[in-house]
């Protein structure tokens, strides 16, 4: 990829901190892999082919940050411990979760993903499929749960008047 | 999204743009993270060219620099995104602003356009020069402060008093200006001739420093 980095930092950083965040919930898990995904990114970066589409580049390669720091999260669970809360309710000043953030993290994970992959990363559900191990027709099902009960979780929302028929 | 696979999406599925205004992200926080990225890749020896814009009595200058040293500064007429695809192109995609890592020729700079610097001590990268330019270009900074010579007179300082044309194109395109000091060269008629950043700015610079640039 002959493209500056710091470009690639700039447009997509945003959309790579919503998918992470979406994915993994608490804002301090979020930022993690953003950091690890855009510091494999670099490091990759001078052999990625210019014709790749970078921003489904970065949406897998956060995918695989997230399932390691899931990983991570579950190897260092006690068994005996309170289930850690998924959804993130500290007051990072600033970061206060919007109504739409608290209901996409609490969807179950398959949904939850499926969602973020396709609506917030802009992965084909056959994209997310190959990274997951479903299948598309799976992965378009978990997508439009997750976008039902969101509806009615949010029923008066706008953006998500029309989604589905 | 293809429509073999997910046909009905296309009409139903609400913008990108929407979803992003739905669900947003702290712009401050994402700033810190680039903030901590630049740190960790720089620890981990990942860029390779780092960057940032000064604000100078001239226009804002971009300088760039690699672990050599400074490589480029370029003005904002040459349009910085071309120059970072250039540099992109010529030395490494790996680039990312890093401010820190050009504090010491930001404050030389600095100490130049306020008046208390007639020299600079910096590293520098040639990557972007070779061959007779550079030599040309090495032999600038030994033009002091508040002097001119001209292309014919650089050409012989050089050893190839023929190549006035070739120290021209030498000057035009040195790739550290201000730093190494391709503005005290002058046409023999005494006009001041091309400058990346533009004749008036090579005028205003010999000005700053007291030498005419005279127009004929």
């Amino acid at each position: 990829m002959r493209q500056p980095f710091e470009q690639a930092v700039r447009q997509h950083g945003a959309t790579v901190l919503r998918v992470c965040h979406a994915v993994l919930g608490s804002d301090a898990e979020a930022d993690d892999a953003w950091s690890e995904t855009f510091l494999a990114a670099l490091a990759a970066w001078p052999d990625l082919d210019d014709d790749t589409n970078v921003e489904g580049w970065l949406v897998r390669v956060a995918h695989f940050k997230a399932i390691d720091i899931i990983r991570r999260r579950a190897r260092q669970a006690v068994p005996t411990a309170e289930p850690p809360e998924r959804v993130s309710t500290e007051g990072v000043p600033g970061r206060g979760p919007s109504e739409l953030w608290v209901a996409v993290q609490s969807l179950p994970e398959r949904q939850r993903v499926a969602v973020a992959y396709h609506y917030l990363g802009g992965l084909a559900h056959s994209e997310t499929a190959a990274i997951v191990g479903s299948s598309p027709a799976a992965v378009r099902r978990a997508a439009s749960d997750g976008i039902a009960t969101l509806r009615r979780m949010h029923g008066a929302d706008l953006l998500l008047e029309g989604t589905h028929s | 999204m293809t429509a073999t696979d997910h046909p009905l999406s296309v009409d139903l599925d609400p913008p990108r743009a929407a979803w992003s205004a739905a669900l947003p992200v702290d712009t401050a926080a994402l700033t810190m993270l680039e903030r901590r990225l630049t740190e960790r890749a720089t620890q981990s020896g990942l860029v390779d060219v780092a960057y940032r814009t000064i604000e100078t009595p001239v226009g804002r200058l971009l300088l760039a620099a690699t672990e050599r040293g400074v490589v480029r500064v370029a003005f904002e007429v040459e349009e910085f995104d071309a120059v970072l695809a250039t540099l992109a192109d010529r030395i490494s995609p790996r680039i990312l602003a890093a401010p820190a890592q050009l504090d010491d020729a930001a404050r030389q700079l600095d100490e130049y356009f306020a008046g208390d610097r007639t020299s600079f001590d910096l590293p520098l990268d040639h990557t972007l020069a070779g061959g007779f330019r550079l030599e040309v270009q090495e032999f600038l900074p030994r033009i002091a402060y508040g002097t001119t010579l001209t292309y014919t007179q650089v050409a012989s300082e050089v050893g190839r008093p023929k190549a006035v044309r070739a120290v021209g194109t030498a000057c035009a395109t040195n790739p550290h200006p201000v730093i190494v000091p391709c503005h005290r060269v002058l046409r023999s008629d005494g006009s001041v001739g091309g400058y990346l950043g533009g004749p008036a700015v090579k005028r205003t610079l010999l000005q700053f420093e007291g030498a005419e640039g005279h127009e004929r």
